[in-house]
C-alpha cells in the first residue's frame, strides 16, 4: 500500500492547484509506530506531507460533517461507504466532494503485532510489498501483512470504494468466502446469563472515554443522548449499567449504517473489542433487510424511513 | 536512611508480608497492558514492564466517587441531608510506581492540597498512600521525564526507591513513611557496595536511553495571549476526536465534574472524572458554551499543562513526561510536537 503514497500527493497537489477542491484530507505519517494522523491541508506545497501505509485504520469520513467547503478525500472501501452514509443522512453534499479512491488491502492490527512480539517496546515497523518488518531494541522480525490484519479487514468484502471520482490505482480483487459473523454466533449460542457475563467482562475496563463513539463517523449528533443533562438519561460514573447503556444504544443507533470499518476499536485505549456490539446489528440488518450500510446512494437505509404502507407488519 | 538488598523472591515474601499493614497495589499483567491491583494469592506482581496503561492516580483520585448519600423520603427525619459517604483511608502502598507517574502526584498536589483550597478526599487518600517506586534501566521510546523536571531515576514524591539489579532490588528509604514502610518488611539485607556501584550505574546510564526531546524553557515568558491567539490551534487540533483518553489516561490530569444521581427515594453525590476536551465541560446552564469549537478545547489543554499552570504556580508544566498520550492518542496528536510548536513561537 506503501506505493500509494506518491500518487496521493500528486492528485492532491494537483486538485488544489486545479482548484478542483479547497482543502484534501488525508494521512500523515505518525510520530509514534503504527500510527498515522489524519490532516487536512490547503496548500499544494504541502501536499508532501501526505503518506499512505497500513495503519491509516482511522475513518476519514468523521472529518466531513457538516463542512462549508469543498473537500478532496480519500477513501478506500469502508471510508466510502460511510461517505455514501454521509450523503444519504445529509451530512455533506455529493458535489462538495472529490472522491479519491484507494483500492485497499487492508489494515494492519497493531495490538497483535505487540503481542506478536510479547508486548516488547515497537520502535520502527517498515513495510515492503506484502510484509513489513518490525524493530525493537535488541529483535527484528518480519510478518506477513495479511496474517495480521484488523479482523474486520480480514473478513471485508468491499476493499474498493463503491462512490469515488478517480482511483489511485487498479481495483484490488475482493475477497470471498469471508464469514465475518463467526464470533456474533458464538455469543448468540449463549443463554440470557452467559450473555450478560460475556457483556460485562468485555466492558469492565472501559472509562467511558468515548474514542469509539467520537472517532465514529455515525456519532455526529450534536450532543450525544448520554451528554445529554436536560433529562440526563444516562449516568456518568463508571458503574456497568450505564456503561452497559451507553454501549447498546450507541449500536442500536447504527444498525444499518454501521460499515465496520473498525475504527472504534482501533482507538479504544483499553483494547476493548466494541464492534462486537455493533456487529450484531449488522448481522441481524443483512438478515432481515439484506441490507448492507453505504453501497448506494439511491436507495434509502432500512431504518431511517416509516411507511404507512410499509410491508413489514412489526413497523406498520 | 535504610538501603536493603532482596532477591526478586524475598521481595515479593516482604510484600506479602506487609499486607497485614498496608493495600498493597502492584502492577500485574491484565491483557495486554498491565494494571495495578492489590497483591493477592495466585496473582503475581510483573515488575517487569514500561508503565501501567492507565497512571495510577485513580489510586487516590478514583474515577467515580461517591462523596455523599441522602434520603429523598419525607418520612425520614434525615430527609434532604447531605451525609458523607463512608470512605476507606487505611494505609496503601504503590510499589512499583513509575517516577514519572509519583513526580505527577506532587505536580497534582498543587491543585488539591494548597493555601486556598484543600480537596479532602484527595488529600486523605494522599497521605494514607506511600509510594514505592521502581526506577527505569529502560526507558521508553515515548518518555520524556527528564524534561520535564523528572528522570528515569527522580526521587521526586517517592517515599522509597527500588532499583533492579537483574537478580536483585537495592531498596533504598527516602521518607520518614517510606522508613516506616521498609522497617516492617520482612527479610532483606544490609546493601553491599557492589550493589550501591551497581545502581549508580544504572541511574547514570538511564537518563541518556531518554531519546524524547521536549523543549519548554521559553514558555515562561511568552505573553499568554500571544500563545493564545497563535496561528496553529486549528492545525493542531484538526485530527483531534476530543475523547477522553488523553486526560483520562494522564496522571496530570485533575478534573471532575459532580453529579447526583438517584434510585427510587435515595440519593448518591458523586464526582466523576471529567475532561476539557468534552464539549459538555464548559457548557453552561445558558445553554452558551465558551468553548464550543474542537480547536478551543484542544487548545485549553495544551495551554493549561504547558503555560497556565506554570505561570500560576511556578512549578514548571503540567506533565510528567509518561508519554501516555503520546502512545494512546487515537488521532496521534504528539504533546512533544505542540510543546515545540509553543516554545518556538
Ligand atoms: S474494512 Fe476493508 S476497506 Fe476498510 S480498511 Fe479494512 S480492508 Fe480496507
Ligand atoms: S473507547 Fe474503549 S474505553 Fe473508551 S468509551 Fe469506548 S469502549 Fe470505553
Ligand atoms: S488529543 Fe487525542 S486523545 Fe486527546 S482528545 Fe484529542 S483525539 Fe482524544
Ligand atoms: S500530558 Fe501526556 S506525557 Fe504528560 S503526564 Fe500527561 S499523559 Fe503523560
Amino acid at each position: 500500500m506503501l506505493a500509494y503514497t506518491e500518487k496521493i500527493r500528486e492528485t492532491a497537489s494537483r486538485l488544489l492547484k486545479e482548484n478542483k477542491v479547497d482543502v484534501f484530507i488525508g494521512y500523515k505519517k505518525g510520530t509514534v509506530p503504527m500510527m498515522n494522523e489524519p490532516v487536512l491541508i490547503s496548500d499544494p506545497e504541502k501536499a508532501d506531507i501526505l503518506y499512505w501505509d497500513s495503519n491509516c485504520g482511522l475513518n476519514l469520513c468523521n472529518y466531513l460533517t457538516k463542512r462549508t467547503d469543498r473537500i478532496g478525500i480519500l477513501a478506500n472501501g469502508c471510508n466510502s461507504r460511510n461517505i455514501v452514509t454521509h450523503i444519504i443522512e445529509n451530512q455533506i453534499k455529493r458535489d462538495q466532494l472529490y472522491i479519491v479512491g484507494i483500492p485497499c488491502t487492508g489494515m494492519i492490527d497493531r495490538r497483535a503485532v505487540m503481542r506478536a512480539v510479547n508486548n516488547k517496546e515497537i520502535l520502527d515497523v517498515k513495510e515492503d510489498g506484502d510484509q513489513f518488518t518490525v524493530k525493537g531494541k535488541d529483535f527484528e522480525e518480519t510478518f506477513d501483512t495479511k496474517n495480521f490484519l484488523q479482523s474486520n479487514c480480514a473478513s471485508c468484502s468491499h476493499r474498493n470504494p463503491v462512490e469515488y471520482d478517480e482511483m489511485i490505482a487498479e481495483p484490488v480483487e475482493e475477497q470471498t468466502g469471508v464469514e465475518p459473523y463467526k464470533d456474533v454466533e458464538e455469543i448468540e449460542q449463549m443463554s440470557s446469563e452467559e450473555k450478560h457475563d460475556f457483556f460485562v467482562r468485555m466492558i469492565s475496563k472501559c472509562i467511558r472515554c468515548y474514542a469509539c463513539r467520537n472517532v465514529c463517523p455515525l456519532c455526529y449528533c450534536p450532543t450525544c443522548f448520554v451528554d445529554e443533562s436536560k433529562p440526563q438519561w444516562v449516568g456518568k460514573s463508571t458503574d456497568t449499567i450505564d456503561t452497559m447503556t451507553f454501549h447498546f444504544l450507541r449500536a442500536y443507533h447504527c444498525a444499518g449504517r454501521c460499515t465496520d470499518c473498525g475504527a472504534c476499536e482501533r482507538a479504544c485505549p483499553m483494547d476493548i473489542p466494541v464492534r462486537q456490539f455493533t456487529k450484531k446489528l449488522n448481522k441481524d440488518v443483512q438478515e432481515l433487510f439484506s441490507w448492507e450500510a453505504g453501497l448506494s446512494l439511491d436507495q434509502r437505509p432500512p431504518l431511517d424511513v416509516y411507511r404507512p404502507d410499509d410491508y413489514n407488519d412489526f413497523i406498520r | 536512611m535504610t538501603d536493603k538488598i532482596f532477591t526478586k523472591q524475598e521481595w515479593i515474601e516482604a510484600l506479602k508480608g506487609l499486607q497485614d499493614t498496608y493495600r498493597i497495589l502492584v502492577p500485574v499483567k491484565d491483557g495486554d497492558f498491565h494494571s495495578f491491583k492489590s497483591l493477592e494469592e495466585g496473582k503475581e506482581p510483573d515488575f517487569n514492564y514500561l508503565n501501567s496503561r492507565l497512571s495510577p492516580k485513580s489510586l487516590v483520585f478514583p474515577q467515580s466517587e461517591r462523596m455523599f448519600e441522602y434520603s429523598l423520603d419525607e418520612k425520614d427525619p434525615d430527609v434532604n441531608i447531605l451525609k458523607e459517604s463512608q470512605k476507606d483511608y487505611s494505609p496503601q502502598a504503590i510499589v512499583g510506581i513509575r517516577p514519572c507517574d509519583a513526580h505527577a502526584f506532587q505536580i497534582v498536589k498543587l491543585n488539591f492540597d494548597n493555601p486556598e483550597y484543600r480537596d479532602p478526599y484527595w488529600v486523605q487518600r494522599f497521605e494514607s498512600t506511600t509510594l514505592v517506586g521502581l526506577g527505569c534501566n529502560e526507558p521508553g521510546s515515548t518518555c520524556f521525564c527528564t524534561e520535564t523536571g523528572g528522570g528515569p531515576f527522580s526521587e521526586k514524591g517517592l517515599d522509597v526507591m527500588l532499583y533492579d539489579l537483574g537478580e536483585r532490588f537495592l531498596v533504598k528509604g527516602l521518607t520518614e513513611k517510606g522508613e516506616e514502610f521498609l522497617n516492617k518488611a520482612k527479610g532483606g539485607s544490609p546493601a553491599d557496595d557492589a550493589a550501591l556501584k551497581d545502581a549508580e550505574t544504572l541511574k547514570g546510564s538511564a537518563s541518556d536511553k531518554i531519546v524524547s526531546e521536549v523543549h519548554t524553557d521559553k514558555l515562561r515568558e511568552k505573553v499568554v495571549k500571544d500563545l493564545f491567539n497563535a496561528p496553529f490551534w486549528e492545525d493542531v487540533a484538526f485530527s483531534c476526536i476530543n475523547c477522553g483518553t488523553c486526560t483520562f489516561l494522564c496522571p496530570t490530569c485533575w478534573c471532575f465534574d459532580i453529579q447526583d444521581e438517584v434510585l427510587g427515594k435515595e440519593g448518591d453525590r458523586i464526582r466523576n472524572w471529567d475532561s476539557c476536551m468534552f464539549p459538555l465541560f464548559t457548557l453552561h446552564g445558558s445553554g452558551h458554551n465558551p468553548r464550543d469549537k474542537k480547536f478551543q478545547r484542544v487548545r485549553q489543554r495544551f495551554m493549561h499543562k504547558l503555560k497556565y499552570y506554570d505561570d500560576k504556580y511556578h512549578n514548571g508544566i503540567q506533565c510528567s513526561g509518561c508519554g501516555r498520550c503520546v502512545r494512546y492518542c487515537p488521532a496521534n496528536i504528539d504533546i512533544r510536537q505542540v510543546a515545540e510548536l509553543m516554545n518556538n513561537f
